[in-house]
């Protein structure tokens, strides 16, 4: 009986320890691990989308909190007008969380373009979202509505053949990215005047 | 016979060089040894890891129950393997790309598991600390060399770290890389050529 108790005991006591120091660690590396991200992951896919822009969009950035997540938003600057904004979504796809960076023309409701920071899916087949432009690509210049599909689920993406669920994920990341954005354009507005200076 | 401090550290260098001589912990040498930084960089958050959970292992070896000692070395070397992860996503993050999954597996890596066993459990705090760091000093020179050896033949270059690089056509442009080197069956045919010329050495 006593061998058991001692056994409960070093077991929780280690487990709780252990939780704690990641939890410590995890507290401590969480700007810097968000600062190489941005430098490495979302930095390219920005750069990317805000091509041509007047201003830093990387630098120009400001937070909001949508429902309980705090998101980061990218300002770019074009015909000296900070018109264009840009942010994350995910959506799930073949091999886990695919993050799309979306970027929308506040002044003409257009999306500015799509562009694909992290996946884990199929290199060959479902990497080509990333790697290639075909499907992202697709995705300039239409207008924000209620969502966009692929073909094959009657809307008007041209999946990547081999690759229908990464395709269906990307098109779902954008969808949740047009809802975000409607539901909190008033939002995004008054934040996006401060950089217009 | 009860090696000194010194014996426990170097065996891990040649006598039980991990990959090589004991041919343990396969996975990571044959999936991140396409480059010699890959290889490197796995062979030192493996070595931080072994350290790491010697240490704590071995100190900690009298209060934990014979009965969970699995369960407490797989608590330990998970807590540690994360906080390498961490700190590689904060500080090296284009190298932690690259090694991607392989990362995290550095929890079932035969090696760390292993030494957790075999040794730490029934050592003292200095003994364990010796033997981790040369069983990871060995490990990190295995991969770093596979690697070398694969990324010369499969690139024509030699990556130690960052720029810090050769490249074999500037010296010799007619070289043609063949890329098979670092792709999966490259990996078996190079480790199959270092284990022969190992066996070679040693068998003198």
């Amino acid at each position: 009986m006593n061998e058991m108790i001692k056994m409960v005991v070093v077991l929780t006591v280690l487990a709780s320890v252990a939780g704690g120091v990641l939890a410590a660690v995890n507290q401590g590396t969480a700007s810097q691990i968000e600062a190489q991200q941005l430098q490495f992951v979302k930095g390219p896919a920005i750069n990317n989308l805000m091509a041509g822009s007047a201003n830093n969009p990387i630098e120009d950035r400001f937070k909001l909190t949508v429902g309980d997540v705090e998101r980061s938003f990218f300002v770019g600057k074009f015909d000296g007008k900070p018109s264009t904004v840009a942010f994350e979504s995910f959506a799930k796809g073949f091999g886990g969380d695919i993050g799309v960076m979306v970027a929308f023309n506040m002044e003409t409701e257009k999306l500015k373009g799509a562009a694909v920071t992290i996946h884990s899916e199929t290199p060959g087949l479902g990497a080509n979202a990333k790697e290639k432009p075909d499907l992202v690509a697709q995705f300039s210049g239409l207008p924000v509505s209620e969502g966009v599909k692929v073909t094959k689920d009657g809307g008007q993406i041209n999946a990547i053949s081999g690759a229908t669920i990464t395709s269906r994920a990307v098109c779902d990341a954008v969808s949740k990215a047009m809802g975000t954005y409607q539901q909190i354009k008033p939002e995004i507005q008054q934040e996006i005047q401060k950089f217009g200076k | 016979m009860a090696k000194t401090i010194v014996q426990e550290f170097t065996k891990g260098l040649w006598q039980e060089l991990p990959p090589f001589r004991l041919v343990l912990g396969l996975c990571p040498t044959l999936g991140v040894t396409t480059s010699m930084e890959n290889g490197l960089g796995m062979g030192i958050a493996t070595t931080f890891v072994l350290v790491g959970a010697n240490l704590l292992i071995s100190m900690l070896r009298s209060i934990i129950p014979a009965k969970v000692r699995i369960a407490c070395f797989i608590i330990i070397i998970a807590a540690f393997v994360t906080i390498v992860e961490l700190l590689m996503q904060a500080y090296t993050y284009p190298l932690y790309l690259k090694l991607g999954v392989f990362i995290p597996l550095i929890v079932v890596n035969c090696i760390v598991l292993g030494r957790a066993e075999a040794f730490a459990y029934k050592n003292n705090i200095s003994r364990s600390m010796a033997d981790g760091l040369g069983i990871g000093i060995g490990f990190t020179l295995s991969l770093g060399a596979l690697g070398a050896v694969r990324e010369l033949l499969g690139y024509g270059s030699i990556t130690v770290w960052g720029d810090f690089s050769y490249n074999l056509l500037t010296n010799f442009p007619s070289f043609q890389p063949f890329t098979f080197m670092v792709q999966a069956p490259g990996a078996f045919i190079a480790l199959g050529l270092m284990l022969c010329f190992i066996n070679v050495v040693g068998s003198k």
